[in-house]
């Protein structure tokens, strides 16, 4: 079992856990992800490492509520455990010294990519980050990733905070400047990291984007999170989660995480109705 | 000498129709005058041909005549000694190409059923707990020993150190021990609580068993060797799946073997909405593949309520590499098999769903490599048949996660481990490996004489 240290509530629906895992602690790095699962009856769902604390033995991860697993996940608190938590899986961020790296996050993605910006500016980049969410009320670690960028950009689908729009704008109107931006980095929902990637591949500039596909065991067993990358099929949890953008079948993507709608959906109701009662 | 008896006792079984609609054991067992009447059959021939067919040499006339004899306590206890998973070896060995084959009586097309006596003995142990008589505890030696996976080889090896007295870690990757035997085989051949029974009875000969550890991740095989262990058993298995490559594999609702028996068994998607993890129901459903796990993806889809399911193979009935009783077990509870038949592509519909495969007839040719005559597609005889679902049960090849993080290791261009056959010892000092991560997929009892055979090298290794 894994303890919760520590729970916050960064917007009402995104949760963050310090959970005590000090193996995983020890060899996580930026970019990889680890396999959670409640209990004897929970699913197995990646999420994202988003810091880890060799010193405390801890492991952070901050996760959205979208379906049964990560609503019965935000109604823990600290002091309770999780049945599992397996890592540090996938494959880490690639840090080394680039020199201006556009760190591109939505939404949640903003927690996944701070630590890699971290090290990406400890290895000496110059880091721009854009930083979208789609009203204010669902923005959160501004400062955070402020703090390990050069410049900081952030934008809100409906103008409530900073600039009104999506970050794909900023991110051309950067490429356009002249400014010469040696890598891309978009984290975040499927469709913001495609539309990232559109953006940058005219201007022929490197983007990774760290996939989340449906996965099982997340340790290269199953092929459930098979993704088509170049023209070639993939494992996201083995080979990724990070890939060229560029070269991803985003459609191929989109349409393979709609596999369970309807069972989640089913999930999500009935766990609503036993919660209720 | 008094009169041989040809007549082998019947496994009772569930009737077809009834067990195509669940996940209940298929096989009852025998009851006690079952087994009785089965081990007088035994002849207690001095030639012993049966223990020879035993990957783990176990003394199998000795617990056949402690049956004869009534004598239950005595039959755990020779059994056991040499194998600890009787339960699991009595369910899923291929006794007919092993011990049943070197039985004397085998001439006779009448073997002694010893795989069903096997079972009988390791469920009348767990029926009966603490009636068998207990083994002494080993002597510590002092020594620590990591073993790497917790399926047969593993399970197998780690029983064997602990009871020669060594100190054993048993590092499984999964949320449970077992490997295949939990992910892997489903429910109605082999349930999980004998699995699990069986686990636990390692477990409670002083094994540590460590849930959630992907060796390679966590500690790399080389930090265990630097961490105190003298010495590290590799038995990852082979359980990274194949796919065939050919157009529209992404489809939704195209399954791996491994991907769809892992949700229905360890995930118990059987069971879902009580159970978390989901699965597609398919109504018409086809599985690619010859072999067990093809035959138990088949059952299993048909379980989960489908309407039709086939079986798709590309060579004949007689070159499936399933054992026998699965095929005829498959059959009887309705599966379709299309033999000399191999998908071309999949065919999907505007929202990326499966909804077709696209199969060449094939002819047999002359005999390949492997000693079965080669398929051969048979141009122009495309037809197609509608699916909306797929499963993929083309064998499986060994993860690298291990390998691709430890020095020093050989391995072969089909990414298996290169060991010694004999001692299971790898070119690296003080590792040694076995099972299917040395053989590349094969059964659960030559993974358990693989495990158990590096088990007493390692005891050799440690001693000097």
């Amino acid at each position: 079992m894994y303890k919760i240290l520590l729970k916050q509530d960064l917007v009402p629906s995104i949760h963050l856990f310090e959970v005590a895992a000090p193996a995983v602690a020890k060899k996580a790095r930026a970019g990889q992800f680890v396999m959670v699962r409640i209990d004897q009856k929970g699913e197995r769902i990646p999420l994202t490492i988003a810091d880890f604390d060799q010193k405390e033995g801890s492991v952070t991860i901050v996760f959205m509520e979208v379906g049964t697993t990560t609503a019965r996940l935000a109604l823990m608190e600290a002091g309770e455990a999780i049945a599992d938590f397996v890592g540090p899986l996938g494959l880490p961020a690639e840090i080394k010294k680039f020199g201006t790296v556009a760190c591109v996050a939505g939404g949640v993605g903003v927690a996944l990519i701070t630590p890699i910006a971290r090290e990406l500016k400890q290895a000496g980049n110059k880091i721009v980050s854009i930083l979208g969410a789609r009203s204010q009320d669902l923005l959160f670690w501004e400062k955070e990733l402020g703090a390990f960028s050069d410049r900081l950009i952030v934008t809100t689908d409906d103008g409530s905070y900073g600039r009104k729009g999506v970050v794909t704008e900023p991110l051309k109107e950067l490429l356009e400047s002249g400014e010469k931006v040696d890598r891309v980095i978009a984290i975040g929902p499927v469709v913001m990291m495609k539309f990232c990637s559109l953006t940058t591949q005219p201007f022929g500039v490197k983007t990774i984007v760290s996939l989340n596909p449906i996965m099982v065991d997340g340790t290269g067993m199953c092929g459930c999170c098979r993704v088509s990358v170049g023209g070639e099929t993939r494992f996201a949890c083995v080979d990724g989660p990070d890939f060229d953008g560029h070269e991803v079948d985003w459609d191929l993507l989109l349409a393979r995480q709609t596999i369970y709608l309807d069972e989640e959906k089913c999930s999500f109701e009935q766990w609503q109705k036993s919660h209720s009662s | 000498m008094a009169k041989l008896n040809l007549n082998r006792v019947p496994m009772p079984r569930q009737d077809p129709k009834k067990r195509a609609k669940n996940f209940d054991e298929v096989a009852l067992g025998y009851s006690l005058k079952q087994a009785k009447e089965e081990a007088s059959r035994c002849i207690q021939c001095p030639k012993r041909n049966c223990v020879a067919g035993c990957p783990v040499d176990v003394d199998i006339p000795e617990f056949i005549k402690a049956i004869g004899e009534g004598d239950m306590p005595e039959a755990v206890r020779v059994l056991k000694n040499k194998n600890s998973l009787p339960g699991i070896c009595g369910r899923v060995c291929p006794q007919e190409t092993q011990c049943e084959a070197t039985c004397s009586l085998a001439k006779k097309d009448a073997p002694i059923a010893i795989g069903r006596l096997e079972r009988f003995v390791a469920d009348w142990e767990r029926a009966n707990a603490g009636a068998a008589r207990p083994v002494d505890p080993p002597k510590p030696k002092g020594k620590r020993v990591a073993v790497v996976g917790s399926g047969p080889a593993g399970l197998t090896a780690a029983a064997d150190l602990a009871k020669l007295g060594h100190s054993v870690t048993l590092f499984e990757a999964l949320h449970v021990a077992g490997g295949v035997l939990m992910y892997g085989i489903p429910e109605f051949r082999l349930p999980k609580e004998i699995v699990q029974a069986e686990v636990d009875y390692v477990v409670s000969l002083g094994v540590k068993l460590e849930l959630d550890a992907v060796v390679g991740k966590l500690a790399t095989v080389d930090e265990l060797l630097n961490d105190g262990y003298q010495a590290v058993f590799l038995g990852t298995g082979a359980g990274a799946p194949m796919f065939m490559n050919i157009p529209g594999e992404n489809l939704n609702g195209i399954y791996s073997a491994n991907e769809f028996l892992t949700r229905v068994n360890l995930m118990k998607a059987y069971r879902f909405p009580e159970y978390d993890t989901p699965v597609k129901l398919g109504k018409r459903v086809v599985v690619i593949g010859g072999g067990n796990v093809a035959m138990d993806s088949a059952r299993c889809a048909l379980r989960l309520g489908a309407d039709k399911v086939y079986i798709v193979y590309r060579r004949s009935e007689k070159e499936m590499p399933a054992r026998r009783e699965e095929v005829e077990n498959a059959m009887e509870e309705g599966i379709e098999f299309k033999l000399l038949t191999n998908p071309k592509q999949m065919l999907g519909d505007e929202k990326n769903w499966v909804v077709g495969i696209e199969c060449y007839e094939m002819k047999l040719g002359e005999p390949d490599d492997s000693g079965r005559r080669r398929p051969i597609v048979k141009e122009g005889s495309e037809f197609t048949i509608d699916v909306d679902m797929v499963v993929e049960a083309l064998g499986t090849r060994p993860n690298p996660l291990v390998s691709s993080t430890t020095e020093g290791l050989e391995t072969t261009r089909w990414g298996t481990l290169v060991a010694d056959e004999e001692t299971g010892k790898t070119v690296k000092d003080r590792v040694w490996a076995g099972g299917d991560i040395v053989t590349g997929a094969a059964t659960v009892i030559s993974a358990m004489g693989a495990g158990k055979r590096a088990a007493a090298d390692i005891d050799r290794f440690l001693r000097r």
